[in-house]
């Protein structure tokens, strides 16, 4: 966290991930108030119980990324709270390629989820930065947003969306004093890669939290994590475009 | 629900299964995984042998199943997903004034595992066990779903603390805290020379917290000689936490042969003074002085080991030390042993914990050890004692099911929560223990 003696406020938007609550339970960890915005009430509930009887205040909203009617209420919420408010966005569905093959319709939610719906979610949000000089905005991409593949096109597509959203609200939000961390994760042991066959260097959600934690007190811009994914993915984004096409990676 | 291939196995690391494992992250998605797949649950897989296996079928992961969802912070009842640990509690309510009623040598331990095996700590001649401190537990089974209490449900209450999880998957507990004064210990240590000096310690002791390492090693006069660590919970400084370490790969054969173990027990029992001493420690490091070395089960090295715990009655001391003769005399053990005094508290049919001295040593995985362990099996039976199922990997189930004289009664309970017999584990089908004896 950046060190001021401000309170701080997160708002954490697709909080049921193990990646989300990891990193709640960090910055709480140092102090700061959140909300834990997410689809599913019922656990958001239980991961704010978890937080408040951890000793720190949470509260859990609705939020839904297909449903931009369900935005405002939380930048409300948030804007009532003194001192900095900063955002966290791991929302995102990534559904097996070969469903969105046989369902192109599917493509719209998968975009919505990863990409438009924080984007419109942060637009509306940013003014709140502006206008107390103040505030981190850390968005959630992946490696697979670096490079298209045959696995997970669909789903890299709309995160690459998102790292190019980040990018141009980061050149936004610098001139008034806040900052964007993008950060992009490899393979993280979450219920999303849980069984997935070709895992390999996996991190832990805590593991991811504490790299994030770091690259907000550092503002950083663009972080992987683990830290040799940069690497990994200069190789892979390394190769000639006539090699890669017939790569199945 | 995704089912996930996985290998696994306890932490002595000789058992070993392959299941099909779910790890659920939500209230629902557990729910939707036992009623899909009704199967046992595992935690953080402390228990020594097979407890946690089920070899060829299917498992339910509760690690990730690890909130707190409601605390009182005037009563201190703190209800919690089943797949928290010790350590998280410890860590979140201590500087609060709260405490787990009962603590087991390993913080990772989940509170799930605890009442599975109805877990003991140094306070056992005070506190009870675990189990005696559970107010209520959720368990499911299919699309079963039942609270049992003390008082509701008591039978089947009572056949889940200690119960190796056969009741059903335990999803949610209610734990009543106790009250401590801050957050360190002060812990007093002592030399014991021998076996009687050891003997009459533990016995004499008036602390909250009393345990004992005993020298495996030592032989003749100094058999038994060992160190008593007394502590009771104070408020003051903490000291500075040391940093984790961790074992990163099997280490080889001979790093806990003989001469290697029979030096480092003498550098151990030398490293307090013979006047003994006093000292501040934080509560990591008196309840869970191993949690600091990850995966220190591989020091034993790629063939693992087995946890020897049994308990005797009070009036049986000499017949405990007829099995540390033995144990001295093979020259097979490991640094790790303890002796503890018990006191008759326990809250299951089949929970491990009666009035009397448990000793527990380590072995690494050989035949002799094998051989040695049957032999001190046999002794303990003899003594009226019992054997341990959260250590246990070698024992047969008639033995067992003579030492457990409540079996029957248990069996009944469980095998009316189950009925299709849906949470065996390989320890249950190794010792037959859903047919009474």
């Amino acid at each position: 966290m950046i060190k001021t003696k401000q309170n701080q406020c997160w708002i954490i938007l697709g909080a049921t991930s193990s990646m989300a609550r990891a990193f709640a339970q960090a910055v709480a960890d140092h102090g700061a108030s959140v909300i834990l915005a997410g689809r599913d009430m019922e656990d958001l509930k239980r991961s704010a119980a978890d937080l408040t009887a951890r000793g720190v205040s949470a509260e859990a909203m609705k939020f839904d990324a297909r449903d931009i009617a369900t935005f405002q209420p939380i930048i409300d919420r948030a804007g009532r709270e003194d001192g900095v408010i900063n955002a966290a966005v791991f929302v995102g569905s990534m559904p097996a390629q070969e469903d969105v093959d046989a369902d192109p319709a599917l493509i719209d939610g998968v975009v919505k989820d990863s990409h438009t719906g924080p984007a419109a979610f942060l637009t509306m949000l940013a003014p709140i930065l502006e206008d107390r000089g103040a505030g981190t905005i850390v968005g959630v991409c992946s490696v697979a947003g670096d490079r298209g593949r045959i696995g997970n096109y669909v789903y890299g597509s709309a995160k690459a969306g998102f790292a190019t959203y980040l990018s141009g609200l980061r050149n936004r939000l610098t001139r008034a004093g806040g900052h964007v961390v993008t950060v992009k994760p490899g393979f993280v042991d979450t219920a999303m890669t849980w069984g997935i066959e070709g895992m390999f260097l996996v991190a832990s959600p805590q593991k991811v939290a504490a790299d994030i934690l770091k690259a907000v007190e550092k503002q950083r811009n663009v972080i992987y994590t683990p830290f040799f994914w940069r690497y990994i993915m200069l190789i892979i984004r390394s190769i000639p475009e006539f090699i890669f096409k017939k790569m199945s990676i | 629900m995704v089912w996930k291939k996985t290998e696994y196995s306890g932490w002595g690391r000789v058992l070993k299964a392959s299941a099909d494992m779910a790890r659920p992250e939500r209230a629902r998605s557990l729910k939707a995984a036992v009623a899909d797949h009704p199967c046992p649950a595992i935690g953080n897989c402390r228990s020594y042998g097979d407890a946690p296996l089920n070899d060829g079928g299917r498992a339910v992961d509760m690690t990730r199943m690890n909130r707190i969802i409601d605390f009182d912070a005037d009563t201190g009842v703190v209800t919690v997903e089943a797949g928290i640990t010790i350590g998280d509690l410890a860590h979140v309510f201590a500087p609060r004034g709260w405490l787990p009623a009962v603590m087991p040598g390993t913080g990772f331990a989940t509170v799930g595992g605890c009442i599975a095996q109805d877990v003991h700590g140094k306070n056992h001649h005070n506190e009870g066990s675990f189990g005696q401190h559970v107010l209520s537990v959720i368990l499911l089974n299919g699309n079963k779903r039942t609270v049992a209490t003390p008082t509701r449900n008591a039978g089947l209450f009572r056949a889940t603390m200690g119960g190796i999880g056969q009741t059903g998957v335990i999803a949610e507990a209610k734990l009543q805290l106790k009250p401590c004064p801050g957050d360190v210990m002060m812990v007093t240590e002592r030399r014991a020379e021998d076996w009687d000096e050891h003997i009459a310690l533990l016995d004499g002791s008036q602390a909250t917290y009393t345990v004992g390492w005993i020298d495996t090693t030592a032989k003749g006069d100094a058999l038994g000689r060992g160190i008593i660590e007394e502590a009771e919970l104070a408020a003051g400084l903490l000291p500075k936490a040391k940093p984790s370490k961790k074992i990163p790969l099997d280490a080889p054969n001979f790093a806990l042969s003989n001469p290697v173990v029979r030096m480092f027990n003498n550098a151990y029992y030398r490293r307090v003074p013979s006047s003994g001493r006093s000292t501040v420690k934080r509560i990591d490091d008196f309840f869970f002085p191993l949690d600091k070395i990850h995966d220190w089960n591989r020091l034993y090295g790629k063939r693992g080991f087995y946890q020897f715990q049994n308990v005797v009655p009070l009036d049986q001391a000499d017949a405990l030390k007829e099995m540390l003769e033995m144990i001295a005399g093979a020259g097979l053990s490991s640094p790790l042993a303890v002796l503890k005094r018990m006191g008759s508290g326990r809250a299951g049919h089949m929970s491990f914990p009666m009035e009397g001295y448990t000793l527990a040593v380590d072995f690494p995985a050989r035949e002799a050890a094998v051989e040695l362990i049957a032999m001190l099996e046999d002794m303990t039976v003899d003594a009226g004692g019992r054997l341990y199922l959260a250590k246990d990997a070698l024992a047969t189930g008639p033995a067992i099911k003579a030492m457990y004289p409540e079996h029957g009664d248990w069996v009944k309970q469980v095998n009316k929560a189950d009925p299709d017999h849906a949470l065996q584990t390989d320890m249950v089908r190794r010792l037959n223990l859903r047919e009474a004896g």
